[in-house]
């Protein structure tokens, strides 16, 4: 305590003495104070990770002072963060889904990261990712998010049901028609008829057009083009994907009808009622963790092609900040996707590793040594495409998510709920289709 | 005293509550009528005076009337169902039952629960295969069923989680009613030789009336508020089924930054509640028997 004041002391004297020559230095001893906001939308310790993360870029850098703030899932997260820019009070820095962009564009409420990262070294660095995880990023001719927790959607299924049924417990289903005879064969019922396993399960609630997206990229169709101003919802590959997947429940009966719920999912695959799943490669740890089974992980089904959509979060640095502050949340996020950093981060949540480098780190190769299904999502970022994002993102969204659900629950044909949600999107981007 | 320095005394005592009526209550509605008449403002484009038109919107929105649909339903099924359940509850532990201070707690219990994690437990309850109404059903043999999944069943679904957390709050208000009834009424009946379906239909009903009028008000108030059980456990979902007008003021509000279409949903949902109150205060209140 004494020493401190020693110390802020003699300080202050050298400030007198020395004047406006130290002022700078002098201003620069006082830590620059971030707040971060960061969703969790996967199982796992994950603000306990964000928070150790937190705590060890503070011991590299003193001069920064970083507020890690939970913001709840992604969709509240970005509500908080646009509430509190309109306030005039954003956080420096969230990490936010890479989907929103348009909406932080056209709030006006983020900077392109080009602006504030601008010399030949910064350009360099932002190469250096995957070039699928730059696909949500890249408008307009700038940069405007960092990708940080990022995904794919891969296939989890349980080995010991393969077997059970008499397929081979280290293959996955290849295309469409083996996902659809595997699933039925995995389903299993009791004697009076009702379902006591099922062969998959595909969540329809809460994003369920990132999902209809591990269809549709198969079937060879990208729902939006990339300016954000035109979709491609009824077009047949898209009618054809919706009806694969409503068949599923329908036709094979190998999927439970109506709407699935997110959340639940990864537990319904540890609760072994579930052959196989599909959800975010976010969720490796946690299965991994949790699985008294042994489980593989897979690829997308292919179609006409195979892939998945990208998604999860990238860092944005926003707008009504100081100069100083966006510097810091530079450095912040610089030091955040350094190769060692991401493959920790990676290997911590399941989340893939950003950066070629990262997958080049000693630990990460360890760790794929160990864990082979890490790679997977890695190696299917080559033929992912973006995630679904268009200006007025959410409205859009929420017109493919009810179409979507409708089909699922049975109250319209795929053919019908899609042309509806296309009708709409036309009416909601017809403004900035202009 | 001086007569002209008091006139301010009054002002000044009620200022506190005046500032804060004002603040909160009449400013922020003034505020919402004004912003429904204006363009939300965008990127590029500032807000302008637009008149009605986005009441025009709301008239040719299907998921407003979907979501009051909804709404009115939910009104017109919780609120009798959470009346009668809780006249029942009432009427039973008013009497010497025992154990009864236990019935009382535990029939209390869901109206002291904070309702996020209510609506969590619920959200197992309903989960299909191994949450606890599918065990149940499975040790039975029904099957099972996907309760908030379906449309048909998510909007029944989240009605009775309503009924069973508004019953044993409302039955609060019947217990203390029916323990201010003198008990020389209850006499005079056994004199007479009342049945208990007498004395309760032309005893304690009618002395009951001003509880029930309060309870209805209360309850169909709160079935308009209704939006945390949305948000846990289906977000509108599936395809708008339980979407409710709260939770759909903030979809438009929160997700689309919508705000003036927003500020007309919710002078509409804020036209339905004055209906309520003007229902209460003028033609119910003249009918009632206030002891």
């Amino acid at each position: 305590m004494r020493r401190t004041i020693l110390k802020t002391f003699a300080a202050s004297l050298a400030t007198l003495a020395f004047g406006g020559l130290t002022g700078p230095a002098m201003a620069q001893q006082k830590p620059v104070e971030l707040t971060f906001y960061y969703p969790v939308a996967v199982g796992g310790p994950v603000t306990k990770i964000i928070n150790d993360l937190v705590a060890d870029f503070e011991k590299d850098h003193p001069n920064i002072k970083v507020k890690p703030v939970y913001a709840g899932t992604y969709q509240d997260s970005v509500v908080k963060a646009l509430t509190a820019a309109k306030a005039g009070t954003p956080p420096q820095l969230a990490v936010l889904a890479a989907a929103d962009v348009f909406t932080l564009i056209d709030e006006d409420a983020v900077v392109p990261i080009d602006s504030v990262a601008n010399t030949a070294a910064d350009k360099q660095w932002l190469d250096g990712f995957y070039p699928a995880l730059m696909l949500n990023s890249r408008i307009n001719g700038h940069t405007w998010g960092v990708p940080f927790q990022r995904s794919t959607i891969v296939m989890y299924w349980n080995k010991d049901m393969f077997r059970e049924a008499g397929l081979d417990p280290d293959r996955a289903p290849a295309n469409w028609a083996e996902l659809a005879s595997y699933a039925e064969k995995l389903t299993k019922r009791d004697a009076s008829g009702n379902v006591t396993q099922w062969g998959i399960k595909v969540p329809s609630v809460g994003f369920p057009y990132w999902l209809f997206q591990a269809f549709t990229t198969p079937a060879g169709i990208e729902l939006m083009n990339p300016a954000g101003t035109k979709t491609f919802l009824n077009a047949p590959q898209a009618v054809e994907s919706l009806q694969y997947w409503v068949d599923l429940a329908a036709k094979y009966k190998a999927m439970p009808t109506g709407a699935i719920e997110w959340g639940t999912t990864p537990k319904d695959f540890l609760e072994k009622k579930a052959a196989i799943i599909y959800t975010t490669t976010g969720n490796l740890t946690n299965i991994r963790t949790n699985a008294t089974f042994p489980f593989g992980v897979g690829k997308m089904p292919a179609k006409v092609r195979g892939g998945s959509p990208t998604g999860g979060g990238n860092f944005y640095v926003f707008k009504k900040t100081s100069p100083e502050e966006k510097q810091a949340a530079m450095t912040f996020i610089k030091w955040a996707t350094t190769p060692e950093r991401a493959a920790q981060f990676g290997i911590d949540t399941g989340y893939v590793a950003v950066t070629p480098a990262a997958w080049e780190t000693p630990v990460m190769k360890q760790y794929v040594q160990k864990v082979p299904a890490a790679a997977v999502a890695r190696d299917q970022l080559g033929v992912s495409v973006a995630e679904f994002s268009t200006h007025d993102n959410q409205r859009v969204t929420k017109a493919l998510n009810d179409a979507l659900q409708a089909a699922l629950t049975g109250t319209k044909s795929p053919k019908q709920a899609l042309d509806d949600a296309q009708r709409e999107a036309d009416r909601i981007l017809r403004a900035y289709a202009r | 005293m001086n007569r002209s320095s008091a006139s301010w005394v009054p002002w000044l005592l009620l200022l506190p509550a005046l500032v804060l009526l004002v603040a909160f209550t009449h400013y922020p509605a003034v505020a919402t009528l004004w912003h429904s008449v204006f363009s939300t403002a965008r990127a590029g484009a500032s807000s302008v005076y637009v008149g009605a038109e986005n009441y025009q919107l709301l008239v040719e929105d299907p998921v407003f009337w979907q979501a009051l649909r909804n709404n009115l339903l939910f009104a017109l099924i919780t609120v009798p169902v959470a009346i009668v359940l809780s006249i029942a509850m009432a009427l039973w532990v008013h009497r010497q039952v025992p154990g009864r201070a236990l019935l009382r707690l535990a029939y209390f219990t869901p109206a002291i629960l904070p309702m996020i994690a209510v609506a969590n437990i619920w959200l197992f309850f309903y989960t299909p295969q191994y949450g606890l109404i599918a065990q149940i059903s499975q040790a039975f043999g029904w099957g099972d069923h996907n309760w908030l999944g379906q449309p048909s069943t998510a909007l029944p679904a989240l009605m009775v989680v309503t009924i069973w957390k508004e019953a044993g709050f409302f039955m609060i208000f019947y217990l203390a009613a029916l323990q201010q009834i003198s008990p020389t009424l209850a006499e005079a009946a056994a004199l007479e030789g009342a049945s208990r379906w007498q004395f309760f239909r032309r005893v304690q009903w009618p002395l009951l009336m001003p509880t029930t009028v309060f309870v209805v008000i209360n309850a169909v108030i709160n079935a308009f508020r209704l939006v945390d059980h949305i948000v846990v456990m289906t977000r509108g979902g599936p395809d708008n089924a339980t979407q409710l007008l709260l939770y759909y003021i903030y979809q438009v509000a929160f997700s689309f930054w919508d705000t003036s279409y927003a500020a007309a949903l919710t002078v509409v949902l804020l036209t339905l509640l004055a209906v309520v109150a003007f229902v209460k205060f003028r033609l119910l209140d003249s009918r009632t028997h206030y002891q």
